[in-house]
């Protein structure tokens, strides 16, 4: 118990450390650039302590819980030996996380309405719901088939450049067929797919595999697979935009 | 008691978040694993830290944070406050300045605190047994993530076509890939995917779409996008270079020692 505090309270002024920069950003540019005062004085201490806490109990269940799991189930999967539940798992874990992150449905939305105001579907309700929908179950799909190449990228020891640089390779041509108005989105999607929760699990993932397989090592072959489940939702985005 | 709701509601959210998340692992853990895990206690216990902090932590930007770095995004990118830095006359791309900086500030402190981040770079310390520090790794990421944004803002203001930053981008990730150790290739790709979750992502989003909004001939709803892209490209050059450096500098003191 004590133990447990005073880590806690180490990583509480870790977490203070990590937050200064953003305060002093925002005291620089409030005070100096804009002249205005604070608003709402009150509310914003409560905020500024439940970040730092809320940072603080992340790091600390991070070490605890999310990393030890992941690990743990590289290892199990790896002594398993069964290459099909591995993959089902990987795709799961791809999919699962992403089909219900927040961020992504908000883009989906902003996706549906931009894509209503450029004329590629009717305006109304129904039609910008389903679009929204088929856009989140593309790029969830998307997430998922990048984690099952990374996984088994990693069983097989393929170095990532080549995937990464093929895929980019396939992001410029796509680029010039996409409809203007869906390359914004499908660019940033790349990017909002990846939450908070699915890094440490993923990282941990991959790290594990990598360590528990003889001949790889888990600098060169456990990192990746964020890198490629930023860049599916990219090229599947724009097949999306293409095909409607 | 409103804080306590408030905490409660954004509680139960998280949770069902990361319900499907949970259901996964602890799904597969026990119907096709078949094992249990050897501190089950421990792991149960740091999921419940994850979610409660998680929760407190947008909590707490949703009250602090974001409508403190939204009113700013707004008011740095009003005509009337642009017209200010400029004077009388036409206003052109660089009177925009204070929004540059402030982009590569905001896109600097806001990676520094991203926890995805700070996940990876503790996994990255560990597996290099320590070549690759922590606060190393976090700094060139954050410093990618400012350049990145503050380009970004630079090419809605002059209202540039996003692919071909984009492009050129990758065309530099290619060269650089081809120079740059090997060891750091993977964690330099995987550091552009993590640096835009919890925190930048909403601040950013704010900022391009404020611009978007108050630049002449500028569509919000296409050229709002596009900042997320560009701070997931930069990192990867940045984190290459970081590596470069290192080697660069082991290389001297190796020869300093030789002597």
């Amino acid at each position: 118990m004590a133990n447990t505090l005073r880590k806690l309270l180490k990583a509480m002024l870790g977490s203070l450390r990590d937050l200064m920069p953003i305060f002093l950003v925002i005291v620089f540019f409030q005070f100096a650039v804009l002249d205005q005062p604070l608003p709402n004085v009150g509310e914003l201490l409560v905020g500024v302590v439940f970040v730092v806490l809320g940072l603080t109990f992340f790091i600390h269940g991070l070490e605890q819980g999310l990393f030890p799991i992941g690990e743990s189930m590289a290892t199990a999967f790896a002594r398993k030996g069964s290459v099909f539940w591995l993959i089902t798992f990987a795709f799961c874990l791809g999919f699962g996380t992403t089909v219900a992150e927040p961020a992504l449905i908000a883009v989906a939305a902003e996706a549906a309405d931009v894509a209503a105001a450029g004329a590629m579907i009717q305006p109304d309700n129904a039609s910008k719901e389903r679009y929204a929908d088929g856009l989140r179950y593309t790029v969830a799909l998307s997430v998922g088939l990048a984690i099952v190449i990374g996984v088994f990228r990693i069983l097989k020891g393929w170095p990532l450049q080549w995937l990464i640089v093929g895929g980019y390779i396939l992001v410029v041509i796509m680029t010039i067929f996409a409809p203007p108005e869906i390359i914004g989105i499908a660019y940033d999607s790349g990017g909002v797919t990846t939450s908070t929760i699915t890094v440490p699990l993923v990282t941990a993932l991959g790290v594990g595999l990598a360590s528990s397989i003889r001949g790889r090592n888990p600098m060169i072959d456990g990192f990746g697979l964020i890198a490629l489940a930023s860049l599916t939702p990219m090229i599947f985005v724009m097949a999306y935009g293409i095909m409607i | 008691m409103s804080i306590m709701a408030a905490v409660i509601e954004v509680t139960l959210n998280t949770t069902r978040d990361v319900l499907p998340i949970a259901v996964i692992i602890f799904g597969f853990q026990f119907f096709v694993l078949r094992r249990v895990p050897a501190n089950l206690t421990a792991i149960l216990w740091g999921f419940g830290w994850v979610l409660v902090g998680l929760s407190l932590f947008l909590l707490g930007l949703e009250w602090c944070l974001f409508p403190l770095g939204r009113l700013m995004a707004g008011q740095l990118t009003d005509p009337a406050f642009i017209q200010a830095v400029h004077g009388v006359g036409a206003v052109n791309w660089k009177d925009y300045y204070w929004v540059y900086i402030f982009a590569f500030a905001i896109g600097f402190s806001t990676t520094i605190a991203e926890p995805s981040l700070i996940a990876v770079a503790i996994k990255a310390n560990e597996v290099s047994g320590g070549a690759i520090g922590i606060t190393g790794l976090r700094i060139s990421v954050a410093l990618g993530v400012a350049f990145g944004i503050s380009l970004g803002c630079y090419r809605i203001v002059v209202g540039d076509p996003i692919h071909w930053y984009i492009i050129s981008g990758y065309v530099l990730v290619v060269l650089q890939t081809t120079v740059a150790p090997k060891m750091i290739i993977p964690l330099a790709y995987d550091s552009g995917g993590v640096t835009t979750s919890t925190v930048t992502v909403p601040l950013v989003a704010a900022l391009g779409l404020g611009l978007s909004e108050t630049v002449p001939g500028r569509n919000p709803l296409i050229d709002g996008f596009g900042l997320i892209a560009f701070a997931s490209l930069f990192p990867i050059l940045s984190v290459m270079a970081y590596a470069q450096l290192s080697e660069f500098r082991a290389k001297i003191s190796r020869k300093k020692s030789g002597q």
